[in-house]
């Protein structure tokens, strides 16, 4: 005999914007609620129609239903109560929220990944103001974030997430589990305008590709053709040996990360400051992602404290090769930033050269020089990637070329 | 005594009584609309005759004190709050009353504190008739359930040195807990076991009130010096075992915030005082005890280190990061209200510079001049803000009275008040149509700082112009409203019952606004 009873959420003396439900079907009496809440007068009806409505949806006339809510939000509340009804019921609908406009965008290819932020997939309360930090990313995790006996009720809490919350311009990641348990973690993002799926430890070109093709079957299921990007995340040897083939696994890869708690556990080592022992596993995956053409993205920092270190880690990164890291904390954003973005020099340099790149170029000159070096086409594009990277940042101005003018006059 | 007076709309809108425990009150008429005539209060002459010519006040115990000094039925009774939650003197006043069978006292702290929760005994069996002062947790609670038996009077702590001044509270008998004493009764804050800094929120109680008790556990020979109480003023001294619990003198908010939300409020408010051109070489400031308070002390010290300036004073309660600002030469004085923790009280008792404030020099209205109003810039809480910028520091959304007032409604005088605040709490939105409690009027609200935006009061042409290309994120406070509601959804309205448990005083003396008993 199936279950009557189940419970989904959280209530810990620490839980914030998270409510716990338990439930129990009956065979009659109509619907018995009972909320507790510390929003009780402000937003106690409006929880009660919303409950209300979510069991009408999915067809329950008879239930005894506990909430304990500690300020969740509607689309929390929702996910709740939908994961706690499916433990007990069988159905194939899905009560979902409106979706946002601003949930509704894709994302460029190339777009900057310097910093994408974990946002552990069960815990609402660090997810809804996770935007206003700026990540260029948000990862909502499912894998290694979340317990395993709530795995499930997380599935609906990020798919809710994905329509109902805003990030802010932040691109809208999700990190599966680990295959084959996370090609079912798919059908409750690729509906709803997830932007990067992360395959987390990724040994392999099939892996990627099995992940590509449930994608499609539901995509061709929806009749929905988004883009949506993958990073796979090589935590092992045999990962990091297959580096570059899984890089160019499919046009949809966009980036590589590198998992290296993971990694150096496999290896037998330990993970030290220096990283001297994820040296060559690291190059792996920048040459791989370089040979590629796409992001190769470090590893998280994990002392969430010591920001003078964090800036070491990420110069070191970024010396290497490495376009991004993981954030574990809302404050390491701004540090990442801060020091993977263009300094005064390299500024300075790249607008010497594409000055200089300008004016040979109006004076019909097939040679650019800059002093008595000659520069190349690559070295040009260097400089004006560069250039690009200090404006998107707010680092220069986007009319610098008038200002390097009159700067040149004076 | 009833507590359902004849209700009339005062200047700000809201319908408040005309008399409060029996007495008249005057409705509040605009900001710096009431201004009084005639004479100060005077309290009863006192003659050196009836006093030990060797000085000596000591009287064996608390109980004798008070017996000698005529509890009876009805009094008034103050104390000061420079313990915060570790005092263990004014618990102590209620249980000998209550031993004695005095009935209907008025307990007229400076602010009350968890500490003080167990005098709900002695609210219920009527030892105490009502609270003037602040209700916090517990006691607000109760007044909030409509279990006091008067109505609670909220005011500032300006406000409370106005009222014993203007004569609005004559205070029978004030006892004033002091970490160190002589027998004299010249106290002070600085030293002693439960050295709390100063003593200047008990100023007004030793000056005005009728009888004046002085209690230490510290008791030095004469002379106390710094002597912040004048034993000129003493009736009686006390000695004791212990006034205060040390590490709950300490008040746990002086911690760093680490919430990365609270952390960008607090960096987007430095931001935006630096781009509207507050910091400048020779400004002022006063930022609260709240941990995004104190982040923004760390912030402003930091860009005044990278420009090279200094502040010329800035304004406590101190904690250890507005000292480390005066040693780094960052700032030259503290004018200190309260210390915080053990090295704001260290640092005015050992640095000329961090110099002992009252409410008196600090916060009174009916004064000629204060210093909160010459400050540039402060930084204050509130639990809501409406639309027009009125704010609220003392009921939460759910309408239950949990804090005090403070200096909060003295510091709106400053040149420019910012408040910063989370946009919502979990799922209460803190920027309302209304607010549920008035406690200071827009008209002196200047910016609200939220994680999603920053809105200046349309009254400040001259903000809005300085900021207006500076990349902060500025937005009207209905956008602000708009935002919250479309991610937390629009919140009932709260209803009410209609007896009134507590009115608002403003600086001035007048009531701005009242709290209802919760419906039950």
């Amino acid at each position: 005999m199936a279950a009557t009873t189940a419970f989904a959420g959280n209530k810990g003396e620490k839980d914030r914007s998270d409510c716990f439900i338990s439930l129990e079907l009956a065979t009659s009496g109509g619907i018995n609620l009972s909320l507790k809440s510390k929003v009780k007068s402000l937003y106690g009806e409006s929880i009660v129609a919303l409950c209300k409505d979510i069991l009408k949806f999915f067809g329950v006339e008879h239930a005894i239903i506990s909430i304990e809510d500690k300020g969740a939000l509607p689309f929390v509340i929702a996910a709740r109560l939908e994961a706690a009804l499916k433990k007990v019921i069988r159905t194939e609908k899905e009560y979902l929220p409106a979706m946002l406009t601003e949930s509704q965008n894709t994302t460029e290819k190339e777009r900057h990944r310097f910093t994408r932020l974990y946002l552990p997939g069960n815990t609402p309360s660090l997810m809804i103001n996770a935007g206003i930090h700026k990540p260029n990313a948000v990862i909502l995790d499912l894998e290694d974030a979340v317990a395993v006996d709530k795995k499930n009720e997380a599935r609906f809490l990020v798919r809710n997430a994905l329509r109902a919350l805003d990030f802010m311009g932040a691109e809208r990641m999700v990190r599966i589990n680990q295959l084959p348990a996370g090609l079912n973690d798919l059908d409750y993002i690729i509906p709803h305008h997830v932007n990067v799926v992360l395959v987390p430890k990724c040994e392999s070109a099939h892996q990627i590709h099995e992940v590509n093709n449930q994608i499609l079957a539901i995509q061709t299921r929806l009749n929905v053709k988004t883009s949506v990007w993958l990073m796979p995340i090589i935590e092992s040897a045999l990962g990091v040996m297959h580096a570059f083939e899984i890089a160019k696994a499919a046009n949809n890869v966009v980036a590589v990360a590198i998992g290296l708690e993971d990694y150096t556990v496999d290896l037998g080592v330990q993970r030290t400051a220096p990283g001297t022992e994820s040296l060559f596993a690291r190059s792996m995956v920048v040459n791989a992602c370089k040979a590629a053409g796409i992001q190769p993205i470090d590893s998280v920092f994990s002392d969430v404290g010591d920001m003078d270190a964090l800036k070491e880690n990420v110069l070191q990164s970024k010396a290497l090769g490495f376009e991004g890291m993981g954030c574990i904390h809302p404050r390491q954003i701004n540090v990442i930033h801060e020091n993977f973005a263009p300094n005064a020099e390299e500024i300075d340099k790249a607008k010497k050269i594409l000055h200089a790149f300008d004016e040979a170029t109006k004076k019909g000159l097939g040679v650019v020089s800059l002093g008595t070096k000659m520069i190349d086409a690559p070295v040009v594009k260097r400089a004006q990637r560069t250039i690009d990277l200090a404006v998107s940042m707010g680092k220069l101005s986007k009319k610098w070329k008038e200002d390097y003018k009159s700067e040149e006059q004076i | 005594m009833s507590k359902s007076a004849k209700l009339i709309i005062n200047a700000i809108g809201r319908a408040v009584p005309t008399e409060v425990n029996g007495k008249p009150v005057i409705p509040f008429k605009g900001v710096g609309k009431h201004k009084p005539e005639g004479k100060k209060f005077g309290p009863r002459i006192s003659s050196c005759a009836d006093f030990p010519e060797d000085g000596n006040k000591l009287i064996p115990s608390l109980k004798e004190a008070l017996v000698k000094s005529g509890l009876k039925d009805g009094m008034t009774i103050s104390t000061h709050h420079h313990f915060r939650n570790g005092d263990l003197i004014a618990v102590q006043i209620f249980d000998i009353a209550a031993s004695l069978g005095v009935k209907n006292l008025i307990w007229f702290p400076s602010a009350s504190f968890e500490c003080h929760a167990p005098l709900t005994k002695y609210l219920e069996d009527g030892t105490i008739h009502h609270i003037e002062g602040s209700m916090n947790g517990q006691l607000g609670r109760f007044t909030s359930e409509g279990k006091m038996k008067g109505v609670g009077v909220l005011r500032s702590h300006g406000g409370r040195y106005q009222a014993i001044q203007d004569g609005e509270v004559e205070i029978d008998i004030a006892v004033i807990a002091a970490p160190s004493a002589d027998f004299f009764g010249n106290a002070n804050g600085v030293d002693g076991p439960a050295a709390c800094g100063l003593l200047g929120f008990a100023l007004a109680d030793s000056q005005y009130a009728d009888k004046v008790i002085v209690v230490t556990d510290n008791l030095v020979p004469f002379p106390c010096v710094p002597w912040q109480i004048q034993g000129n003023y003493v009736d009686y001294v006390v000695k004791v075992d212990q006034v205060g619990i040390p590490s709950k003198i300490v008040s746990g908010t002086t911690e760093v915030t680490k919430s990365p939300d609270r952390l960008l409020l607090a960096e987007m408010t430095a931001k935006f005082c630096e781009q509207a051109g507050i910091i400048k070489d020779g400004f002022s400031f006063q930022a609260g005890a709240g941990g995004t308070s104190l982040s923004i002390g760390i912030y402003f010290a930091e860009l005044l280190k990278a420009k090279g300036m200094k502040a010329r004073f800035a304004r406590g309660g101190s904690n250890k990061y507005l000292v480390n600002m005066l040693n780094e030469g960052l700032v030259d004085y503290i004018l200190d209200g309260q210390t915080f923790d053990l090295e704001g009280v260290k640092s005015m008792r050992e640095n000329s510079h961090h110099v002992n404030t009252s409410p008196f020099t600090s916060y009174n209205y009916h004064g000629k001049g204060n210093f909160a109003s010459m400050l540039d810039v402060v930084i204050l809480g509130a639990t809501e803000v409406d639309v027009n910028f009125n704010a609220n520091v003392v009921t939460h959304s759910d309408g239950v009275l949990l804090h005090g007032i403070g200096g909060w409604q003295n510091c709106l005088f400053a040149k420019c008040t910012i408040l910063p605040v989370p946009l919502f709490r979990d799922r209460i939105p803190v920027i309302r149509d209304e607010v549920t409690t008035i406690c200071g009027p827009g008209e002196l609200i200047d910016v609200i700082v939220t994680e999603r935006g920053i809105a200046i009061n349309p009254l400040r042409k001259d903000l809005i112009e300085k900021v207006k290309d500076s990349g902060l994120p500025i937005k009207t406070i209905q956008e602000l409203k708009a935002e919250a509601e479309k991610i937390c959804g629009i919140p009932a309205k709260q209803k009410f019952e209609k007896e009134i448990v507590a009115v608002v005083k403003w600086v001035d003396g007048t009531v701005l606004d009242v709290v209802h008993k919760i419906s039950s």
